[in-house]
């Protein structure tokens, strides 16, 4: 459909825009017209325009290149032609280094200016099907925030609908970048419950004391620094849903305290003698094996059977290798918007590459690797150059020579402690290289002693 | 005269003016053929050589009598409009007047032998284009079809005399239209 398509002619003579204008209005375009750069950028902030067809040379104000570029900041998407009477190698290569579509020389051949406009528009309707087509698909395989085409996720987001309008509590296990809180909120705003609080505790962030009185509160003077009374993330949750996210880290006295909540939703906070009731839905959430913390004596049974009642086990990215593709085209596309930059898809060999990686760091190590990629790339299409940070050596690499004497925990030990020294003790950066989350980098630099 | 009237300007072949003014009847309004318009004064481009169409649009509209629909000019000069470098007619869309130039149409022209029968030919279907746009059509998809764009004779050449369905469907509906206002 022609009609679709909305042209702007801008050019300080009328005749020209005029003539212009009504040769491509009998082609079946809706054309505007402007005297003006100025008015071209004023008409442009209402409407989109497919092509704008710019004469170089405007007298006062802004020329022809300036509003091109100024077009291109309204529109990025927006092909643009330049148009002079006056043609120069200088001013054609100007304008096409600052993104011109086109440059032509007036006055035109007709059949010039038809092969152009037809080549451009075909170009936008494949763009313009090749996103519908998209959308399409992403949606079909989209639940809340989350998104997969993998059967055994699609398995996941069907459970979660049907136990969504239930109070029971919900474990929720999966490696780190899984995507587990992603999960808990889908749980959360699929429900009735969607209108209440969601809030969220990550339990392996915080010491024991202070994950106590963060999830129950305390009262004024409870201990030094408690000046005044504060709610705790139960309380907060009241008629909601509290995530309580690393519940494989808590402590013996934690794990007790909240066992007795999950059975009489009751509980008093830090230094308190009021019993607090509350309507809470609890949604808990591990990387580790909880059944064999129970086995091993780490993890209370009574909670882990109360925690346990539908248990959802998210699969890690490498055993849904098809969701690869999918999620790396939408982190691309959301996160090139986000970062202003034009890149627009992924190469063979770096789609190749990214299906081919482990990703032991998930859905998150890839959205990570992405943004990296994203940041550092020259071209419309990220390539696997782009992701060659990914490619680790796997013998003598320089400067990394595997160990082959030392115990496992030692080598996490001694890679978590480097990598946070060269990142100044960003705990945020850190967590982000070694693709695990921070309430896990949080637990291990407390496992390990590491300071920051 | 509720119909479309169609005029030579300047010194043209009157049997030339005869095949648009016939050509242009397959829309449905009537035809009538009325005598010759002088060619516009100013209109010739020393520079190139040329005529821009714009001042023969200006005077077929002065010439329009009121109660006709529509009017078509035929003219032996090479047209231009300001942003091309030629063009093998000129209308104003959805407006009175248009204008069709038989200088490209001829094999000559292009250094070739002339070719009568070709050039009416020719001559037909870019009236019927012409005043096509004069009724709100807009260039047609199907090559076939005399409302398809034409920036070459070899194109005009391709096309058919007669509209595609849904072009004469549109243009008879507001060809009737037109009439009634």
């Amino acid at each position: 459909m022609r009609t679709a398509w909305r042209i702007l002619v801008v050019d300080d003579e009328p005749v020209m825009c005029e003539s212009l204008a009504a040769w491509l209005r009998e082609d079946g375009y809706h054309v505007d017209t402007a005297a003006s750069g100025r008015e071209a950028l004023e008409l442009s902030r209402s409407t989109e325009y497919a092509i704008s067809f710019v004469d170089l040379k405007m007298p006062g104000g802004i020329d022809g290149i300036e509003t091109m570029m100024e077009l291109k900041k309204l529109q990025p998407e927006a092909s643009v032609v330049i148009i002079t009477a006056y043609a120069t190698v200088d001013t054609a290569i100007t304008a096409m280094k600052e993104g011109a579509q086109e440059y032509i020389v007036k006055p035109c051949n007709p059949q010039e200016i038809s092969l152009l406009v037809s080549r451009i528009i075909k170009v936008k309707h494949l763009e313009r099907e090749n996103q519908i087509l998209r959308r399409r698909l992403t949606g079909r395989y989209r639940f809340h925030d989350l998104l997969s085409k993998s059967p055994r996720m699609q398995e996941v987001f069907q459970l979660v609908r049907d136990v969504a309008r239930l109070r029971s509590t919900v474990l929720i296990q999966g490696e780190s970048g899984t995507g587990k809180e992603l999960v808990a909120r889908a749980l959360h705003f699929s429900g009735d419950r969607a209108g209440k609080p969601f809030v969220g505790v990550s339990c392996a962030a915080l010491a024991e004391t202070l994950l106590e009185s963060e999830l129950f509160g305390h009262e004024k003077g409870a201990f030094t620094g408690a000046v005044s009374q504060r709610k705790g993330k139960f309380e907060l949750a009241d008629g909601g849903t509290i995530f309580l996210d690393e519940i494989g880290d808590i402590s013996a006295k934690l794990q007790m305290d909240l066992l007795r909540v999950l059975q009489e939703r009751r509980f008093y906070r830090v230094g308190g003698a009021e019993e607090i009731s509350v309507d809470v839905r609890v949604v808990a959430a591990t990387h580790v094996d909880l059944a064999a913390a129970v086995r091993e004596g780490r993890f209370r049974d009574d909670l882990y059977y109360r925690l346990n009642v539908v248990a959802v086990h998210i699969p890690p990215l490498r055993e849904r290798r098809e969701d690869v593709p999918l999620l790396a085209r939408t982190f691309l596309e959301r996160t090139a918007r986000e970062l202003g930059k034009e890149v627009d898809d992924l190469s063979e060999d770096a789609l190749r590459l990214l299906m081919d990686h482990p990703w032991p760091g998930n859905v998150r190590e890839l959205e990570n690797a992405i943004e990296r990629a994203l940041v550092t790339s020259r071209g419309a299409v990220l390539t696997a150059d782009d992701f060659a940070f990914l490619r680790v050596p796997a013998g003598n690499g320089t400067g990394w020579t595997v160990p082959t004497h030392l115990p496992l925990h030692e080598v996490e030990h001694q890679v978590i402690a480097a990598t946070l020294k060269r990142l100044d003790g960003n705990v945020k950066e850190t967590a982000a290289v070694l693709g695990i989350d921070r309430s896990t980098l949080y637990e291990k630099l407390r496992k390990y002693g590491i300071e920051r | 005269m509720n119909g479309v009237l169609v005029v030579g300007m300047g010194a043209v072949d009157p049997d030339l003016v005869d095949e648009a003014a016939a050509a242009a009847a397959l829309w449905g309004p009537p035809i009538e053929r009325i005598p010759p318009l002088p060619e516009p004064e100013g209109a010739r481009d020393a520079g190139r050589g040329q005529w821009a169409a714009a001042p023969f649009l200006k005077n077929l509209n002065a010439a329009l009598p009121a109660g006709a629909l529509r009017i078509l000019g035929v003219t032996e000069r090479d047209l231009f409009v300001p942003v091309l470098s030629f063009v093998f007619g000129q209308a104003q869309m959805e407006g009175p007047a248009a204008v069709v130039s038989l200088a490209r149409l001829r094999p000559e022209f292009y250094g070739l032998p002339p070719d009568p029968p070709l050039l009416r030919a020719r001559a037909r279907k870019e009236a019927v284009h012409e005043v096509g746009h004069t009724f709100g059509l807009v260039h047609c998809p199907h090559e076939s079809c005399p409302m398809s764009l034409s920036v070459g004779v070899w194109q005009v050449d391709r096309k058919g005399e007669a509209p595609c369905r849904s072009c004469a469907a549109l243009a008879r509906g507001r060809a009737e239209r037109a009439r009634r206002r």
